[in-house]
């Protein structure tokens, strides 16, 4: 058994959402964007910041909207000494509990302190505005503590609420990093492609043949081990002609996009079919694989163009994905 | 009701990187050995499955319907999915036999959480208006419930080292630990801080692995002659999301599930908790009410290797593995999802 490269990269997920605030957030971020602070009494008479929509303890709906000061005291906080990439500060910093004057809820948000020896609980601190508040959590871009250096802009606006259109949609985009890697049996599957080799696994129960592997027989639920070279010729299972752009897709329609089984396989993959007629091509058609110059060969099943008619008879549909590693001879 | 029994468990080594292994072989090696425990050929052979993993711990999206591979569905099965730790899925497995629709079940909670940065990953499960825009990383809620509890005297840093110390010592036992070691007292509190007040060993570390077990009724484990533990007691209770409402400082929603499932109706010989802050194990232990009679974490728990989504699963099947070799008569055994402790499970195992 070839012994596979540890196949990894890094990928970015993104989740590129909008959200509807409904009127409690939406009444705490278009207060933000007045550089003033909101919360809201709980059935208790205590008082929420930032404001939730529903009483914790006794589900009521809460709408009864107060203002606090925008200073306030450390509850709990912590020192990140080594700041992540996705931080609001790439400075050691900390984060914070913090009650604000007229508030009973703690909040959490950042604190800007040049070392954990200027922080302690109790300590007082105050908010520090963005530039240009926006209806959003960073609005308060954070806190620091009263006494020290302050740049920040004046609070308070004075504006009237009614002067700007409420918030009542925020965009949060969010981002996150991974390094993906390649299973067992499909880095042994793509080291082989790299060199122009198909290969599958056979499930030692049930004989199927899979490509690509996955490492398992699905059906059964044991692993598979046994390798098999598999030849490049295979069968239409099924196809579909596709007649619409696809958004980021460099083929231009109408193109075949084809459920393809190799010769000894037993399971289809999915590949583009080409240099055909597309209103010729047709379940049981016999097609074999067209492939990169060697030199373009990577870890990739695109090493493969795309499969093309050959001149071989149809498989009749009971022998589809049943066929030896010899074809239709065998 | 139908009593319900654990039959099998198996867990994978704890694993900082798993390297190439995929999800179904991460899975796969854990089914074969519960399989094999009960004699059974895969999943076709239970009435019912339930698994529970995060697709956003990879990144992968369906990494969990990828799963499904490693059980031989074919003919279809009965199968469900928690977004959650594997505990839950027993939950869910356990409503399923009580409910009379099924006989047996398979559980099992698998990750590869080394695919992104946890502690960032973790943020994203925050308020999405008000914490996850600012990326308010786990550890760092963890690091300020630490510090209420030492600013309030309910902990020492001494305390916490304390339970890092038994911990390795304890998982010098245990063949899947990631982390098992005698040391000192003095080498853990000369560390520098990695999120103050919490120090590099005070938070577990993360595993990628998988854990499976088999349940099923007394009668089902009485007919397949294997031994077991009876489930007599399962709870769980979740806390508001909203971190500032609560009392950190406590676990009111273990001390809650605890009651319900009767743990402490009876002697606690061993409580398998799921603390992934030293300073938690703690707050866990009193939340629980154990005394000097019960040995907390035998196994070293998840100090000794955190396998996300299977940790809780496996501290049911730490405690079934010792009542089923007739070490213990009866054990607790907890689960933890959530920021600082906001959800928590709590089953009670006792011999047969």
């Amino acid at each position: 058994m070839v012994q596979p490269d540890v196949l990894s990269q890094p990928f970015e997920l993104g989740f590129t959402y909008t959200r509807s605030t409904g009127p409690v957030v939406g009444r705490f971020l278009t207060g933000l964007r007045q550089r003033r602070i909101f919360g809201v009494r709980a059935s208790d008479g205590r008082v929420i910041v930032p404001p939730a929509e529903y009483d914790p303890h006794t589900a009521a709906a809460l709408d009864d909207f107060v203002e606090v000061g925008q200073e306030g005291e450390i509850v709990s906080w912590c020192w990140v000494a080594q700041p992540r990439a996705a931080h609001p500060m790439q400075r050691p910093f900390a984060w914070a509990m913090i009650r604000l004057d007229g508030a009973d809820i703690p909040m959490i948000h950042c604190i800007a302190a040049a070392s954990p020896d200027e922080l302690a609980t109790g300590a007082r601190v105050r908010a520090v505005w963005a530039d240009e508040p926006r209806g959003f959590i960073t609005d308060i871009r954070c806190f620091e503590l009263v006494g020290k250096a302050g740049a920040s802009p004046a609070p308070a606006t004075g504006e009237d609420a009614g002067e700007l259109e409420p918030v009542d949609r925020i965009e949060t985009p969010i981002y996150l990093h991974y390094h993906f890697t390649a299973g067992s049996a499909p880095a042994r599957f793509l080291t082989r492609i790299k060199q122009g080799v198909l290969t599958g696994q056979r499930c030692p129960r049930c004989a199927n043949v899979y490509i690509p592997p996955r490492g398992s027989c699905p059906a059964c639920g044991v692993p598979t081990q046994e390798e098999v070279v598999l030849p490049d010729k295979a069968t239409v299972q099924s196809f579909t002609v596709v007649a619409i752009p696809i958004p980021n897709n460099p083929i231009k329609p109408p193109f075949v996009v084809a459920n393809l089984v190799l010769d000894g396989a037993n399971i289809s993959f999915i590949h583009l079919m080409s240099e055909c007629e597309n209103a010729d091509v047709h379940i049981g058609q016999r097609v074999q694989a067209v492939w990169k110059p060697a030199d373009e060969w990577t870890y990739a099943m695109d090493n493969i163009r795309y499969f093309k008619p050959i001149d071989e008879p149809d498989v009749p549909v009971d022998k589809i994905g049943k066929l030896p590693i010899t074809g239709l001879e065998g | 009701m139908k009593e319900i029994a654990v039959v099998a468990f198996s867990q994978s080594d704890c694993l900082a990187q798993a390297g190439a292994a995929n999800e179904v072989e991460l899975i796969m090696p854990q089914l074969q050995a519960v399989f094999a425990q009960v004699g059974l050929n895969n999943a076709q052979d239970v009435d019912f499955v339930c698994s529970g993993s995060c697709d956003y711990l990879q990144g992968a999206a369906f990494a969990f319907v990828s799963g499904v591979d490693a059980l031989g569905a074919v003919p279809p099965i009965k199968e469900s999915h928690v977004e959650m730790d594997a505990a839950w899925a027993l939950y869910e497995a356990m409503l399923k036999i009580r409910m009379g629709h099924a006989e047996s079940a398979l559980v099992y909670g698998f990750a590869k959480a080394s695919s992104g940065e946890l502690p960032i990953v973790l943020s994203q499960q925050l308020d999405p208006y008000y914490l996850a825009p600012l990326w308010v990383d786990s550890v760092s809620l963890a690091a300020m419930q630490a510090r209420l509890l030492l600013e309030q005297g309910l902990v020492t840093q001494h305390s916490m080292a304390e339970v890092v110390v038994r911990a390795r010592r304890n998982a010098l036992d245990n063949p899947h630990a990631q982390l098992h070691s005698e040391t000192s007292l003095e080498a853990l509190l000369a560390e520098e801080y990695f999120v103050s007040p919490l120090r590099p060993s005070d938070c577990a570390p993360v595993a990628d692995g998988a854990a499976a077990m088999i349940v099923c009724t007394v009668e089902k484990a009485r007919q397949w002659g294997v031994p077991y533990a009876r489930i007599t007691g399962i709870d769980h209770r979740i806390e508001t999301h909203n971190l500032g409402m609560r009392n950190l400082t406590d676990s009111v929603s273990t001390r809650q599930a605890a009651e319900a499932a009767g743990a402490l109706g009876g002697v606690v010989e061993v409580a398998e908790i799921y603390a992934p802050f030293s300073h938690q194990e703690i707050i866990l232990s009193r939340a629980l009410g154990l005394g000097d009679e019960t040995r907390v974490n035998p196994s070293g728990g998840v100090m000794a290797g955190n396998l996300m989504m299977a940790s809780g699963l496996s501290r049911v099947g730490e405690v079934f593995r010792r009542i089923a070799a007739g070490e213990i008569g009866r054990g607790v055994a907890h689960a933890t999802s959530g920021p600082c402790l906001q959800h928590n499970l709590v089953a009670v195992l006792e011999s047969a």
